[in-house]
């Protein structure tokens, strides 16, 4: 459908409130019966329809197909602003000169914020890589004085243009929602200029209701900044943010008896300039202590790393259970992982040398029992190695990725093989990946 | 042959754009008019659209058959339809024949429960059961043209020659001269030096890649294939019967036919799916909201990214025409969910102008598949556009030859000279930021922004959950069931889904293609084709 509503057609009509009160037409038969048919063979008209049957088809139309649905009649008109349908809103802010997609058009905005901003619960704004985009979702949650939101998440994209925002700009239009909501449950925030003190802020009107918090590479906040969440939401059963905020304190306070179990941990290690970067270890007495508290969380690492900066890594035990490596990883490290990490579930190799990893997967094999899914990238293996690590993991691995063109043929199996011999051991069909050849 | 004059005026001051497709098919049409000159004939050039020309040609020639190639592709077969239309409206009759791709198409589809299959496993397990394709048939004879003779006027170089590069706005002044020359004579030939080289080697595995590999190789066929100046089926048999000879007639495994299954691969994704090349409207493209940005798009089209490996593969693919698969992911790779974030079209649309093979189906294919946007892709790896050229290439020659101002850079730092110290630039006298472009992107901050957008956009996928990294792509027998679709919330106000349907509607395009030398023109065919079927091979 190609067509757009002009400016107007987002118009509420004769803007009548909308929830609740009885249906503006009496119902009225099409035409009156004749004099022998039934009641029941006559058709109604479609405007008498209840609102609630009205509200639960209306669910399950897109939106643009419910705006145009709410021209036809006013009754239909009262139904598409109820309440119930204005829970869930994700506004999509993008400018032609920097996206393909198209955006939440202004005027149904200035309606949302006119009619339905206290019925939002549940909301979020995805912004391409334009200041003016970023600086649009700032205007709008500025005004969402009314609103209570239980979701609130700020999405960009593409490259995060939050960060070229003006940091008070920011925080103050971040801040009118942290005070007014008070009953905030998800708050995805990753790649803000957020800071400490608007933490404070979001700590003090929510700290009963904050379940899950998602801040990867928010540069402006510190170890303690993070430490204040941690300490005041006890209820935090999800965390995503960088290494540098992570500390043994900030692992304690996840693990102190008020504290209910975390359900998810996910540290994304980044270098900003190679070797430049100083990274801290964490005591495993943190680590033992957590595990203790929350036997089942999971604990998801991303590793943005050059060769050289895993030294403080892999040292000594930790609970990691998805570990993925964006960058090129060594040999040793590889092996180091498969000696400390017990718990681990799925292992995500983006790159490696030029040597085979035939070892360390054997060992991670051994050690690593709760291992489900495999996904190498640029890594050679020789092929035998390969099959012997499928046949120590066995039917347990659900997910088995590898590039086809670094399975080094040897004596024992050449490609076409190989494939055989995994399938067995996997007891399902696999095939390696493939990429076009032309 | 029909030359749209619509591409003197794409062409005309857009500073050699293409310049290299254009010379291979021009080429590729003298080459062709020199073997019907052996056999007393002639080619017949003829300029303007096909809805004018041919109603003309029809009462100028009295022509009472015109054949022509199958052409699977959507645009194609809605011109060809167009064209049979017209023919039977002169009286003409047509016989078109399936000779571009291996096998028939819809006979591949037809096999999938009438839906192209989405997995190159499928799609090989679907060829076994086809058993061979038709086999090649031996070229036009002279007895056989006998039948159809037409008189060549005096003239006829100027009505009807082969255009020149210059007649289509090229300057050719200063062209370097071409390393892949276009023609069936020079296709036929690398064919003979293909198979020698397998015989050779008496090894019919992949190759590692190294710095030869990556250098345009002298029995490359690919743009040969694509320009039909080398028949796919007499490739395929060749390679066959070259490996019953060495291997003692064990059957080959499909894996030898790999280059030639890729492309009939995507031929058949392509065929039924006029969206094929885009990601709006198109039912197997994931929606990924992929950036805009025109000044970054035009430094990776130019290789001036400043990453040396990216520029140098760009730098070939610009000069010559062709580079090998794996630069291809690499440049694939950066330009899309690796670093820029940029549109695959985009990609897709300098290739298309670039590269010698790049046709439609496979070009779009290939993109969609290198960006993660199609056929279940993982999307966990990324090409580094430093370590990858170093893994492929630690001589740093490559880097060398196509970005000579790189030359006297050491190994260490020939893949990211903007990390060599100042003394070491200077010595090498190409000084980054001056006489060689800053990187133009954080690869590591890049990269990690990338799979946090792509498992963003996964996500809202039924067949990834949660944590994980890694996509479920089904398994043969999940693909051998009809597709089934998969959309958002209807609450939502975003248009995130992918919905797999049937074949797509056909749509009006207005052609962005180069004609190739295999279509139109008016020869009947010879008698050796009794086997083939009047009508049209659908």
């Amino acid at each position: 459908m190609k067509r757009g509503l002009k400016g107007d057609g987002w118009d509420g009509g004769d803007g009548s409130s909308t929830s609740g009160g009885p249906p503006a037409e009496s119902c009225k038969r099409a035409r009156p019966l004749e004099d022998d048919e039934l009641e029941e063979d006559v058709a109604y008209s479609w405007g008498c329809l209840p609102q609630e049957i009205l509200l639960h088809i209306f669910q399950h139309l897109p939106l643009l197909d419910r705006a145009y649905a709410s021209q036809v009649c006013r009754s239909w008109n009262q139904a598409f602003h109820m309440p119930e349908l204005w829970r869930f809103f994700d506004f999509e802010l993008n400018q032609p000169a920097s996206s393909y997609l198209k955006a939440t058009h202004p005027d149904l905005i200035k309606q949302i914020i006119k009619r339905h901003s206290k019925h939002l619960q549940y909301v979020s704004f995805k912004v391409d890589s334009s200041t003016e985009s970023a600086e649009a979702a700032c205007d709008i949650l500025s005004q969402l004085v009314n609103c209570s939101l239980k979701t609130l998440g700020l999405i960009s994209t593409a490259r995060p243009s939050f960060m070229e925002l003006p940091k008070s700009h920011f925080i103050s239009a971040l801040t009118v929602v942290f005070v007014n909501s008070k009953s905030l449950s998800s708050l995805k925030i990753d790649d803000t200029p957020v800071d400490d003190p608007s933490l404070k802020v979001l700590v003090a009107n929510n700290s009963d209701t904050l379940k899950l918090l998602k801040m990867s590479s928010c540069p402006h906040v510190s170890p303690a900044g993070i430490l204040c969440v941690a300490d005041q939401c006890h209820g935090l059963r999800e965390l995503a943010l960088n290494y540098h905020l992570l500390s043994d304190e900030l692992l304690l306070a996840l693990s102190s008896e008020k504290h209910v179990h975390l359900e998810h941990l996910r540290i994304d290690v980044v270098s900003e300039n190679p070797g430049q970067t100083h990274f801290h270890a964490i005591d495993k007495s943190s680590w033992d202590a957590l595990v203790r508290h929350s036997p089942k969380f999971n604990l998801v690492m991303y590793f943005f790393l050059y060769d050289d900066e895993f030294g403080p890594f892999f040292r000594h035990e930790i609970p990691v259970t998805h570990l993925y490596f964006g960058r090129s990883v060594s040999k040793d490290v590889l092996g180091r992982v498969g000696m400390t990490c017990p718990r681990l579930v799925e292992l995500v190799v983006c790159a490696n040398g030029l040597r085979p990893l035939d070892e360390e997967l054997i060992r991670i094999a051994e050690r690593c029992k709760q291992l489900s899914a495999v996904g190498l990238g640029e890594c050679e293996v020789s092929c035998s190695a390969f099959v012997e690590f499928v046949k120590m993991c066995g039917g347990r691995l659900s997910q088995l990725s590898i590039m086809e063109e670094v399975l080094i043929p040897d004596h024992r199996y050449g490609p076409d093989e190989i494939h055989w011999e995994v399938s067995k051991h996997l007891g399902r069909v696999w095939f390696p990946d493939m990429m076009p050849t032309w | 042959m029909i030359l749209k004059s619509e591409h003197y005026a794409a062409l005309a001051g857009s500073a050699n754009v293409g310049v290299n497709k254009w010379r291979f098919l021009l080429e590729s049409l003298e080459d062709l008019d020199t073997s019907l000159r052996k056999l007393d004939s002639r080619l017949f050039v003829v300029r303007g659209q096909p809805a004018e020309v041919f109603p003309r040609l029809f009462k100028e020639w009295n022509v009472t058959r015109l054949t022509f190639e199958y052409d699977s592709e959507p645009y194609g077969r809605e011109r060809d339809a167009a064209i049979v239309k017209m023919a039977q409206e002169f009286g003409v009759e047509t016989r078109v024949n399936n000779s571009h791709t291996l096998y028939s198409l819809d006979r591949i589809i037809e096999l999938n429960n009438n839906s192209p299959p989405l997995t190159f496993k499928r799609f090989q397990a679907l060829v076994n059961r086809l058993g061979l394709p038709k086999r090649p048939l031996a070229t036009v004879t002279k007895q056989q043209l006998d039948s159809c003779r037409t008189d060549i006027s005096d003239n006829h170089n100027e009505r009807y020659g082969v255009p020149s590069l210059e007649e289509l706005g090229f300057k050719t002044h200063g062209l370097s001269p071409a390393l892949w020359k276009g023609g069936e004579s020079e296709a036929l030939d690398r064919l003979n030096k293909h198979l020698d080289r397998k015989a050779w080697v008496a090894n019919f595995e992949r190759l590692r890649i190294n710095i030869c590999s990556l250098i345009a190789s002298p029995t490359g066929l690919s743009p040969y294939l694509r320009f039909g100046c080398l028949s796919c089926r007499l490739f395929y048999y060749d390679l066959r019967e070259l490996y019953m000879k060495m291997r003692r007639h064990s059957s080959p495994p499909l894996s030898l036919f790999g280059q030639l299954l890729w492309r009939e691969f995507f031929y058949t994704a392509a065929t039924n799916n006029p969206n094929f090349d885009r990601m709006e409207g198109n039912p197997i493209c994931v929606q990924i909201p992929w950036d805009h940005n025109p000044e970054a798009l035009a430094k990776w089209a130019e290789g001036r990214t400043g990453f040396p490996w990216i520029d140098a593969i760009m730098t070939q693919l610009r000069q010559e025409g062709w580079i090998h698969h794996l630069a291809r992911h690499a440049v694939a790779c950066f330009l899309t969910r690796g670093d820029l974030w940029l549109s695959w079209e985009s990609g897709m649309r300098v290739f298309e102008e670039l590269l010698l093979d790049a046709d439609y189906s496979v070009n779009a294919g290939s993109w969609m598949w290198l960006s993660c946007s199609a056929f279940f892709q993982q999307f966990f790896h990324c090409y580094c556009p430093v370590g990858f050229g170093r893994r492929t290439d630690p001589s740093g020659d490559y880097i060398r030859r196509y970005i000579p101002k790189l030359k006297d850079y050491p190994n260490r730092y020939i893949y990211e000279p903007w990390n060599a110290p100042e003394s070491v630039q200077k010595a090498a006298n190409c000084v980054v930021g001056v006489d060689y472009p800053k990187p133009m992107i954080n690869h590591a901050e890049g990269s990690r922004l990338n799979i946090e957008r792509m498992k963003q956009v996964y996500q809202q996928l039924s067949r990834y959950k949660g944590l994980s990294l890694l996509a479920t792509v089904p398994s043969i027998q999940e693909e051998a069931e009809p597709p089934m679709i998969d959309e958002s919330k209807a609450h939502s106000s975003s248009g995130l889904c992918i919905v797999r349907r049937g074949p797509g509607r056909p749509s009006c395009r207005e052609q962005r293609h180069a004609p190739s030398p295999r279509s139109s023109a008016p020869v009947p065919p010879p008698q050796k084709r009794a086997r083939e079927t009047n009508s049209s091979t659908r």
